[in-house]
């Protein structure tokens, strides 16, 4: 079965927002835990994480809303975060306090993936990033490799980038490990389009968006379209 | 094959960047190393320098600055474009022709790294685009307006502090964007490796004329250097011709309210680690300056480094200071100063040194209408 994982920014209606995702049929969830300079993220995640920090979201309340959230859904959390806020708080306390809320892995959008060996994350990989380093990001990585799918920063787009095949082929060579696709993945078509290339897919932006304007009973219809598109997917001959 | 290893001063520096400008910094790398060892390419710098940029500078003796001590001026303001940013934004300019890349984005804060880079894309034929904040746009319309005329597309950037911060920020999601067709002419010695090496080293030919100059004019070597710091390539390029000189005091001078060496603590921003204006949970802070070249919460990773290692000190210079500095040397020498250098100018003056050599960055002509607004 092909794997949904929804993209939430940390925040006091998180845990809540979780249980709706993964009822609408999420596998996995991403929980950002904001920073005031979010280098590869587009507009909606970077105004989300400044929301976020506006009501107080800092390192301490995120671990509380991991571990709240923990309580509620039982899938994979994975905090989403920046190397600042790792320094700051030490690499290996971060890992051990996550941990203990409840993360089951990470994802740090600007720690290359020589740095910091002490903290387990999922790497990601671009369409720019040579074979040879696709191959050293997959042995490193845990457990699945996250694909951003396009040159450029979250956020919807019109179509899923024609980049996404190509570094899905380029990644099928150097390795066996599932391939999650990332980054301009935004509705049911795109998320069918993305799925069939790959393991699966990220949506972050616009379930950001969908959380923020309809809440948890909008997301679970949003996630649901998604998981609807991509399990007809592999229902259908061609899938 | 990557230098993640490499590319530190200390703990500080690297390449704290999203994945798909890896192999970017990479290919970066690589052209600098193969141009910086190329004949061809010193002799065409070298030559631009000097008839295009106006290099070497002058060293002037300051006459009724001081009393009773000798003060000497790097005279950067004398520059093309009236700033050192030039001497970067040119090298960086051969580069991306040697990489093949037709178009360029910066950022720019007070508009002088802007101005800088809409200049040589003009002299190259590049396609240039500067992001700027919308705040500082405003404090520095003249030198908006000085990039249009230059042919770059100016890109406001509305969020958040709106200033240099941003703006940084901003060019770099353009990079990641548009990574294979662009170069990213960073302003200042910051950013992921290998840029404060790069940025430092064609910054660095402000230390080796001075040091040759003020050897010739007073056959030793100063006392003290001082420079302001930004983001600081001034400083860390007229610190080159002198950091190998023990006896000579290294001096770098921050806006008392953008200070991310004085009050910074360790962080990651805009892809270096450094010492920044950061909270204890990491979150960058903001900056304030009266300067808006100085208005920068990070800190080029050398400048960390040579903090810690004791080598350079860095001081303080409030708003107030630096003004009294910029109407002082306008009034005694007939030189108008950019704000930034008026910091290093204030605490230059109260140096127990006899002979103190003062980088002056840029001129001041930028700064009228903030200074005759206070």
């Amino acid at each position: 079965m092909k794997r949904v994982s929804i993209y939430l920014m940390a925040g006091k209606k998180t845990p809540e927002l979780a249980a709706a995702a993964v009822a609408g049929g999420a596998d996995l969830l991403e929980i950002g835990f904001p920073f005031s300079d979010p280098l590869a993220d587009g507009p909606v995640i970077r105004l989300a994480g400044e929301r976020a920090l506006a009501e107080g979201m800092r390192t301490k309340a995120c671990l509380d809303c991991l571990a709240e959230t923990r309580s509620k859904v039982e899938v994979p959390l994975i905090p989403m975060t920046y190397a600042s806020v790792l320094e700051a708080y030490g690499y290996e306390r971060f890992r051990d306090d996550a941990t203990a809320a409840g993360a089951t892995s990470f994802i740090v959008a600007d720690l290359p993936l020589e740095a910091a060996p002490e903290l387990p994350r999922v790497h990601l990989v671009a369409p720019t990033t040579p074979d040879e380093r696709i191959r050293l990001a997959a042995e490193r990585t845990d457990g699945w490799l996250y694909l951003v799918s396009l040159t450029g920063t979250t956020g919807a787009r019109e179509s899923v980038s024609g980049q996404l095949a190509a570094l899905v082929q380029r990644a099928r060579k150097v390795t066996e490990i599932p391939l999650l696709a990332g980054f301009g993945i935004s509705t049911p078509e795109q998320a069918a389009a993305a799925a069939e290339l790959a393991e699966g897919i990220v949506v972050g932006s616009r379930a950001v968006e969908v959380a923020e304007v309809e809440g948890p009973s909008g997301l679970e219809r949003y996630v649901r379209s998604l998981r609807t598109a991509v399990d007809d997917l592999a229902a259908s001959p061609a899938g | 094959m990557t230098s993640v290893e490499t590319g530190y001063f200390g703990p500080y520096g690297g390449r704290y960047v999203p994945e798909t400008l890896v192999p970017a910094l990479d290919e970066l790398e690589r052209g600098w190393r193969e141009i910086k060892d190329d004949p061809g390419f010193a002799l065409e710098l070298e030559g631009l320098q000097r008839d295009y940029v106006g290099r070497p500078t002058p060293l002037y003796r300051t006459e009724r600055l001081a009393e009773g001590k000798s003060v000497y001026l790097k005279r950067e303001d004398l520059c093309h474009t009236g700033a050192h940013k030039i001497n970067n934004a040119l090298g960086q300019a051969l580069i991306a022709r040697r990489l093949g890349k037709q178009r360029i984005v910066a950022e720019t804060g007070a508009g002088q790294h802007g101005v800088a880079a809409a200049t040589v894309c003009a002299r190259f034929g590049l396609d240039c685009v500067v992001y700027m904040g919308s705040e500082d746009m405003a404090r520095q319309a003249p030198n908006v307006e000085r990039m249009r005329l230059l042919g770059a597309e100016v890109r406001p950037v509305e969020f958040g502090t709106r200033t240099l911060k941003e703006a940084t920020s901003e060019a770099i999601r353009d990079w990641i964007t548009n990574v294979e067709t662009t170069h990213y002419m960073i302003g200042s010695c910051v950013g992921p490796h290998p840029y404060p090496e790069l940025v430092g080293e064609l910054q660095a030919v402000i230390g080796r004329e001075a040091r040759e100059q003020i050897l010739e004019a007073e056959g030793r070597l100063p006392d003290a250097v001082v420079a302001c710091v930004g983001g600081g390539s001034n400083a860390i390029g007229l610190f080159a011709g002198f950091v190998d000189d023990a006896d000579v005091r290294l001096i770098g001078v921050e806006a008392a309210g953008a200070a991310s060496l004085g009050t910074g603590r360790a962080g990651v921003l805009h892809g270096a680690r450094s010492s920044l204006l950061a909270d204890e949970d990491g979150q960058i802070g903001d900056a304030h300056s009266i300067s808006a070249g100085l208005d920068y919460p990070g800190v080029g990773p050398e400048h960390a480094f040579l903090r810690d290692s004791g080598r350079a000190e860095y001081l303080p210079a409030t708003d107030e200071e630096a003004l009294a500095a910029f109407h002082l040397l306008a009034e005694r020498e007939g030189i108008i100063p950019a704000l930034e250098p008026a910091h290093a100018l204030a605490r230059a003056l109260e140096l127990d040194s006899d002979l103190a050599l003062v980088g002056l960055s840029g001129r001041g002509d930028k700064d009228l209408a903030t200074v005759l607004e206070r």
